[in-house]
């Protein structure tokens, strides 16, 4: 129970194809992330998903059974908007049993799920309040519960943690993904965070203007970037995209490197630079430095590596982890 | 704006406008209590008198006064009903996109900027006639017997007027509460296995609570007090049929000229609009609250 394929789904807004052409094929039981810039498709093809945007074309298959034209409500998905969309005038409580009084179910059994649901997301002592009496993680955690409780074939979210300051959004995380690994049901996650996408996902799908970019585990991603668009969107801080003189050395028209794949000495190295903007974070340090006939280039050192603006230093990039590209942007 | 400070500053500026609103409010007032207490006729001059409760043993204890009391009920449950079942009706219709919407919402707005004696007029004569009426005329398309409105069904003949004037009012209320129900939450529903019915008993009919509230308040506001309406089609009549309190109020004063009897109808009045906005207070005073 859940697996999706996506056939040629396209989407047409007016004059704009949002989506020109998708394929994809989301397995049962996966964590799946979208991610990619804004403006780019994830949340419209996540709603091509849901089935409340009708597809302009190609075919949607949900658990072998083609879907396209199914609405909403039988598609046996849940969703966790961005906005939460819970219901302001109800309980918490009727707010996770309206599916399920929707759906017909008797009271008994209705009052069991919901308190089930409580439980696993601590809203227990929530349940008579209303949602504005609730904080920002606990209305996420309601919608999440309204969610569960109907035991959907996947789960859709749409950058659901966007509204919750910095420590919540980390904490939620771990729980979402706590509740993957307990339900082991199918999880769609819309987001363009990338730390996110890299923690939380089996299986990241790169999206821009629409096109999949590449589909892959977060390493995958990350050691094997297709283009040179995931690999300067996956990684932070961004890979160092260098052209000219050292990518033609190596063969390519633009060799990327991370700058936690770069060797820093205050003595000797492949290239010397001026550092510009030395970032201390205390476990890290990052450094953008000046190369002559190279550019700017982000490394990465550890939080001891005391340099200051203006400072000489020597870079060596690890030869084994360059990434190299063609002149149409593609790995080689 | 909380410290003692910025409140006294507060009150020392409402000041002016409140004692001027109250004044406005209690001279009056004052003064219709006190002339309820007379035996004052305009037909007699110079022999008004203390009569202590007297003009209100009269007033409450003439038959016309229970009719009227029911018929004025009558009249705010029915345009009540009419234009907030109405009004949501065509709220909903209105939100539906379509071609010329613009156009569309300001034609269905026009009848709350006609004149009450006007709107009334114009039923009465171009609807109404038993002669002329487009109604009539209908009826006799139908082969039925023409219906003379005003006098077979007097008061429900002036629910519809009144209702087709606080119709609209009701509506674009109603339609700026239903704009601003959140797309998300339609859509969360729609994913939650609700049809277009569930969807409107649990999610826009709660959200409408509100506005529901407000129409229902400022329209028995002003429905209590119909006046212009009856005075240009039935005159009350036939008998008190049509009659509310209102319109007995003007009778005792304009046509008996006895402005003690009629002082003690208005306060009567008074009271009952406040008894019914006690009533309504308690029921539906709680959706008014954040
Ligand atoms: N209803 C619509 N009508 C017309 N264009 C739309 C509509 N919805 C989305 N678009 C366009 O489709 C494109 C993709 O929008 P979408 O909301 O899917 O982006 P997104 O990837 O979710 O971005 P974000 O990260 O900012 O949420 C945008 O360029 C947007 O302007
Ligand atoms: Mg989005």
């Amino acid at each position: 129970m859940g697996s999706i394929t996506l056939r040629s789904v396209s989407k047409v807004f007016g004059e704009a194809k949002v989506i020109p052409s998708i394929d994809l094929q989301i397995n049962e039981g996966e964590f799946v992330v979208f991610v990619g810039p804004s403006g780019c498709g994830k949340s419209t093809l996540l709603r091509l998903i849901a089935g409340l945007e009708d597809v302009s074309g190609g075919e949607i298959v949900i658990d072998g059974q083609n879907a396209t034209e199914l609405p909403p409500a039988k598609r046996g998905l849940a969703m966790v908007f961005q906005s939460y969309a819970l219901y302001p005038h109800m309980s918490v409580r009727s707010n996770i049993a309206f599916p399920l009084k929707m759906a017909g179910m008797d009271k008994g059994e209705i009052d069991r799920k919901v308190s089930d649901a409580a439980r696993v997301l601590n809203l227990t002592d929530y349940l008579e309040r209303k949602p504005r009496q609730l904080s920002g993680g606990q209305r996420q955690r309601v919608a999440i519960g309204r969610a569960i409780v109907r035991q959907p074939k996947a789960f859709l979210f749409d950058e659901p943690l966007s509204n919750l300051d910095a420590a919540l959004r980390v904490n939620m995380r771990l729980e979402i993904s706590e509740l993957h690994q307990q339900l082991k049901t199918t999880m769609i996650y819309v987001t363009h965070d990338q730390v996110e996408a890299m923690t939380m996902a089996d299986k990241i799908v790169v999206l821009n203007r629409g096109n999949i970019e590449q589909v892959g585990s977060p390493l995958e991603l990350y050691r094997k970037p297709a283009n040179l668009f995931v690999a300067g969107f996956i990684g932070s801080p961004r890979m160092n995209l260098i052209e000219g003189k050292f990518a033609e050395a190596n063969g390519a028209k633009t060799v990327g490197i991370r700058p936690e794949h770069i060797g820093l000495s205050r003595d000797s190295g492949l290239w010397e630079g001026t550092v510009t903007i030395a970032e201390h974070l205390g476990s890290d340090t990052f450094m953008h430095i000046e190369v002559p006939d190279v550019g700017t280039v982000t490394a990465r050192a550890g939080g001891e590596f005391g340099v200051r603006h203006g400072d000489r230093v020597y870079l060596t990039p690890d030869e084994t982890k360059l990434h190299r590209f063609n002149d149409r942007g593609l790995a080689l | 704006m909380a410290t003692t400070h910025t409140r006294s500053a507060a009150r020392l500026m409402m000041a002016p406008s409140v004692i001027l609103l109250f004044a406005w409010m209690i001279v009056p007032l004052g003064m219709t209590i006190y002339f309820s207490l007379l035996r004052y006729n305009l037909l007699m001059p110079g022999t008004e008198e203390f009569t202590g409760l007297l003009n209100y043993e009269f007033f409450l204890t003439d038959p016309a006064f229970f009719d009227a009391l029911k018929n004025t009920l009558l009249l705010v449950g029915g345009v009540l009903a009419i234009s907030v079942i109405g009004g949501i009706l065509m709220a909903l219709l209105l939100d539906q996109p379509m071609f010329g919407q613009g156009i569309v919402r300001i034609l269905v707005i026009a009848p709350f900027f006609i004149m009450p004696t006007v709107a009334a007029l114009v039923w009465k004569n171009m609807f109404m006639n038993p002669v002329n009426g487009l109604f009539a005329w209908l009826f006799r398309l139908l082969g039925a017997e023409p219906l003379d409105w005003l006098a077979v069904a007097p008061l429900t003949s002036v629910v519809i007027i009144v209702a087709w004037q606080w119709l609209p009012f009701a509506t674009l209320i109603l339609l700026t509460a239903l704009q601003s129900l959140d797309e998300e939450q339609k859509e969360a529903a729609e994913m939650d296995g609700a049809g277009p019915i569930s969807k409107f008993i649990y999610i826009t009919l709660p959200h409408m609570a509100r506005a529901i509230t407000v129409v229902v308040l400022i329209e028995t506001i002003f429905l209590l007090s119909v006046f212009a309406e009856i005075l240009v089609t039935t005159n009350g009549g036939p008998g008190t049929q049509s009659t509310n309190i209102t319109y007995l109020v003007y009778t005792q004063a304009l046509l008996q000229f006895d402005v003690g009897g009629a002082s003690a109808g208005g306060i009567v009045a008074v009271v009952l609009a406040n008894i019914v906005a006690i009533f309504l207070i308690r029921m539906i005073g709680k959706n008014l609250e954040a």
